[in-house]
């Protein structure tokens, strides 16, 4: 499973090598979450909205490794925006990638930028 | 800036609980931390070490992350033995031949398995119960042994451990023999009465249990063939796991002149330093009071105290260490504390012991009765935190001491009093050393306000978790205390509770979440906050969760409940269980057609597992087609109501049951509500249905139905309480319309019918008074809402295959057609079920 997990490192905007076309802004439902494929991995990317601003996060629950982030539910704690997994209502901030609900276990969060109505993910390779 | 050292021996939980106390203070900033561990692994939850058998991997048993060590900045070398110190240096001596400098030495190196000197241990076959590659070594023999036939094996030691790893031995699929020398079983924590009840209820377990037997030898050529005992009987077992106590790793204490026990362990003071003081000793390799401690909870005293000394704090041990336990043994409640045996002329021994229940309870009270010294607890250990309070606290006791064992008879509340009426110095988190004042002072001063805060200050119910309960109460009272009102709001976002939120969405007509946010609340809502709301437009518009998608629940979302593996489960509604053969055939071909598990559920239904989420509408389809419909159960609405078959076939029926479940399931289908709801309705008084342990439940009786509410099964099982009796169907109809939509109406989130009767002040009687007497003027309001209600049922998996529009959420990926590749399934029995976690 830590295999699995490995694939997975948050890409910071500044090192952003590759952006990928993920798709345009109505493929993604507002407020809520959509999931992409690129190569190997899986993406939950989120569009807020009420903020206008764009997450993207690994799609593995990094509890129980299952692809279901992007089904859960967006919302914010304390104004910084997360997601709740459907699994296990575990909550991790989509800025860094932090478990709001104590210490263990993270997520990968990724740059997502939006040009014209299309959405992109950054990614190092 | 020079780095001070501090080099931890030993990467066990207490090694592990030493470096998270110490970068959790002030002045760690100039210290190096570094790890050695032998083991190859991270540091894992040993206490739950038998969990590896039944399942869990030994990540999940990791107690932390290899990231966690490098964002604190703790280096850590596993798989390496420090084999040497040289004190007048201070350097350690690797087995790698490497040398490491240190200022200060924790040593942390645990305790091996005690091997006791019997003839013939060194056989193949005998195990010790120590470390994960024992596990490793245990598992492979066994089924290698199962392979040749073999069924029998011991385990040497009925102590604690030792029924940890008889449970252990009968997961691997064996029959456990546990052979303890001593008369009883848990000699140091239990007396001859709890050790009896104890007995026999693991022997009901089909786990063999022989005492007083002190072991000759080993019998077998080269493998373990048997265990034979002093008076000549021999017991067959191909298989021996040794857990018969421990034995301090105190090596490198020896070879380095340290002072060490008689007996072995590192001896040290009250800093917890070893003879040399820049060398400190904790856990079980540490003599203190001329004791080893193989309990958890002062392991982590010990590790507290000693993070503390070297960075220059004044916190010392306590005297007196109190080896007080709580846990759960083979899924039986054991419990003792204090000094659970003290019998003399000053003492009176209260003992209560009930065959039938299995349950034994002792308590041990000074002669004048006003102080509790230590008892026992066997089968049901609920009361331990109240009594260890009183114990560790010297609190009054009630004026007949009994009554704390029995519960004060006739009488109205809980003998082990408040949680209020503890004194500031009672430890609550004995796992975390969390006192009440610690817990109290955090809210008074303002650094925290809620429960969550407190948590996160102070640690508190994060070890096993026992003192939740009281942790709430005392944040409660405390809040009280400072005038704070105590309101249970839904969250961070809205500061209502849910009936505010409810009236707030009437009378506002509002049909949009963001619309109640932006007027009413803060922030971007989230996962409490959503649903709720959601599922309020649902109960007064009756709008199905197509039309709030954004802000539903994932199931709701889905209209399917999502199981382990992300894969969702479908239950097409079968009203009160009945069904026609063609429309089972039509259940049976769509499982074949999409490869489903099935099984039937406690409401009277077939639910199909597996689903993939794009399989989703394809299936609802062939089910539609076929006259199916939601069952709605992944909604927290009415889910079904189950029924006898009632007097059309049954000769003790008093009326037609079945039809009258079908009636009332299709009246109230759909119907969101603040939690699921569920039905029953029985013909008789045998009550075959289980209708009193449902929300709502009805039971034929001479002259009508009898209408029961509030009841449920769940973790808190509660009995359906008598609303109405002898009542004819038009008048069922009408209580039940006006119960369920003042329950809509006025519960909170997530609370079951039960709990919100225990909250209504009044209870019963006042309920009885709104629904049936109509006390509070609003039985036609309530009535009239039901009925738009009920009007306006639509199945939202129909609606979902009519608007092309809504089936794009049911796709896994927005960028490919392709199906999540990480889903993966292993046969169950004749089908399949989720790749394990």
């Amino acid at each position: 499973m830590e295999e699995l997990l490995s694939q997975y490192e948050t890409v910071n905007l500044n090192a952003v090598k590759i952006w990928f076309k993920a798709g345009s802004i109505k493929d993604f439902p507002s407020n809520r979450g959509g999931c992409i494929k690129y190569k190997n991995k899986q993406i939950a990317i989120f569009n807020f909205e009420r903020r206008n601003e764009w997450y993207a996060c690994q799609n593995a629950c990094p509890h129980k490794m299952e692809m279901v982030l992007s089904r859960g539910m967006t919302g914010s704690a304390d104004g910084v925006p997360k997601i709740a997994c459907p699994m296990h209502k575990k909550t991790f901030s989509l800025v860094d990638g932090s478990n709001l609900n104590g210490d263990d276990y993270k997520i990968a969060t990724y740059p997502v930028k939006v040009e014209g109505d299309e959405v992109f993910v950054g990614f190092l390779e | 800036m020079i780095m001070i050292n501090v080099i931890v021996v030993g990467n066990g939980m207490v090694g592990y609980k030493f470096c998270e106390k110490f970068i959790s203070k002030s002045g760690q900033e100039n210290y190096q931390i570094t790890v050695f561990g032998e083991e190859p692994r991270r540091a894992y939850n040993r206490v739950h070490l038998s969990e590896y058998f039944a399942g869990k991997t030994a990540d999940d048993l990791s107690l932390s992350t290899t990231a966690w060590y490098k964002e604190n900045n703790i280096l850590l070398n596993t798989s390496e033995l420090i084999t040497d110190i040289n004190r007048d240096q201070k350097t350690i001596h690797t087995h790698l031949e490497k040398t490491y400098e240190y200022d200060y030495l924790v040593l942390a190196t645990g305790s091996a398995a005690f091997v006791p000197p019997i003839d013939g241990v060194e056989k193949e076959g005998v195990f010790v119960y120590r470390t994960i590659e024992d596990l490793d070594a245990i598992m492979s023999y066994a089924k290698k042994i199962k392979a040749n036939g073999a069924t029998e094996a011991a385990v040497l030691g009925g102590g604690l451990l030792g029924l940890e790893a008889a449970k252990a031995v009968r997961d691997l699929g064996l029959n456990p023999h546990v052979v303890e020398f001593a008369p009883r079983l848990m000699p140091r924590q239990l007396d001859q009465g709890a050790s009896d009840m104890l007995q026999s209820k693991i022997e009901e377990l089909n786990i063999g249990i022989h005492l007083n037997k002190a072991t000759q030898y080993i019998d077998g050529e080269e493998s373990i063939k048997g265990m034979m005992f002093a008076n000549d009987e021999l017991l067959k077992v191909d298989m021996l796991v040794i857990s018969a106590g421990i034995k301090p790793r105190d090596e490198l204490g020896r070879v380095s002149g340290l002072e060490v026990g008689v007996r072995g362990g590192i001896v040290v003071n009250n800093k917890m330093q070893t003879s040399d003081p820049n060398i400190y000793a904790i856990g079980e390799v540490a003599l203190y009071n001329q004791m080893i401690y193989g309990l958890v909870a002062p392991g982590y005293e010990m590790a507290d105290v000693a993070a503390e000394q070297i960075l220059k704090g004044d916190k010392t041990m306590r005297d007196t260490i109190d080896m007080s336990t709580q846990l759960k043994l083979i899924g039986v409640e054991v419990a003792s504390f204090g000094d659970p045996f003290i019998e003399n002329e000053n003492v009176t021994a209260i003992v209560y012991e009930n065959k039938f229940s299995g349950i034994y309870k002792r308590i041990n009270v000074t002669k004048d009765g006003k102080t509790l010294l230590g008892g026992i607890l066997v089968g049901d250990s609920s009361d331990y935190n109240g009594l260890f309070q009183i114990y560790a606290n010297a609190l009054a006791l009630p004026t007949n001491p009994e009554d704390l064992i029995l519960g004060s008879r006739g009488g109205e509340g809980s003998t082990l009093g408040s949680a209020a009426d503890l004194p500031d110095t009672a430890v609550i988190c004995s796992c975390e050393n969390v006192t009440k004042g610690a817990l109290c002072c955090s809210l008074i001063d303002g650094t925290a306000s809620t429960f969550a805060d407190v948590v996160k200050l102070t640690k508190a119910t994060t070890g096993c978790g026992g003192c939740k309960p009281m942790v709430v109460d005392i944040v409660k009272a405390t809040q009280k205390s400072l005038g704070k009102e105590v309101k249970d709001t839904i969250c961070e976002h809205f500061h209502y509770t849910r009936q505010e939120l409810f009236d707030i969405v009437k009378i506002n007509k509002y049909t949009n979440y963001y619309e109640v946010i932006d007027h009413h609340g803060n922030g971007d809502g989230c996962e409490v906050c959503k649903p709720v709301v959601a599922s309020i437009f649902s109960s007064i518009y009756n709008d199905t969760a197509n039309k709030h998608v954004t802000t539903q629940d994932t199931n709701d979302r889905f209209l399917a409940n999502i199981q382990r593996n992300g894969t969702y489960s479908v239950v097409p509604r079968v009203a009160g269980g009945e069904i026609t053969a063609e429309k089972l055939i039509v259940i049976g071909e769509v499982a074949k057609q999409f490869d489903l598990y099935t099984k039937i559920t406690g409401a009277q239904r077939v639910d199909l597992f597996g689903a993939h989420l794009d399989d989703l509408p394809k299936i609802w389809k062939v089910l539609i087609d076929n006259g199916f419909e939601s069952g709605h159960a992944y909604g927290k609405s009415l889910r079904a109501v189950k029924s006898c078959v009632g007097n059309t076939w049954c000769r003790y029926g008093m009326d037609d049951s079945a039809g009258f479940a079908i009636e009332l399931e299709n009246r109230y289908k759909g119907i969101r509500a603040p939690h699921k709801i569920k039905g029953g309705v029985s013909a008789c008084i045998r009550e075959c249905a289980e209708a009193r342990g449902k929300d709502f439940g009805l039971i034929a009786v001479e002259g009508g139905w009898n209408l029961y509410i509030c009841g449920n099964g769940g973790a808190n099982p509660k009995h359906a309480v008598l609303l109405a009796e002898q009542i004819d169907k038009a008048t069922v109809i009408k209580y039940l319309d006006r119960f369920l939509m003042y329950y809509i109406r006025t519960a909170g989130p997530l609370v079951r019918t039960a709990t919100w009767l225990d909250k209504l002040e009044g209870g019963m009687d006042y309920l009885k008074e709104v629904i049936i007497f109509d006390r509070l003027g609003i039985c036609e309001a309530l009535e009239t809402e039901m009925e738009s209600l009920v009007g306006t049922f639509e199945c939202e998996w129909k609606q979902v295959l009519e608007k092309p529009r809504l089936l794009k959420r049911f796709s896994h990926f927005v960028n490919t057609d392709e199906k999540d590749d990480n889903i993966e399934f292993v046969p169950l029995r004749e089908q399949k079920m989720p790749r394990p976690w």
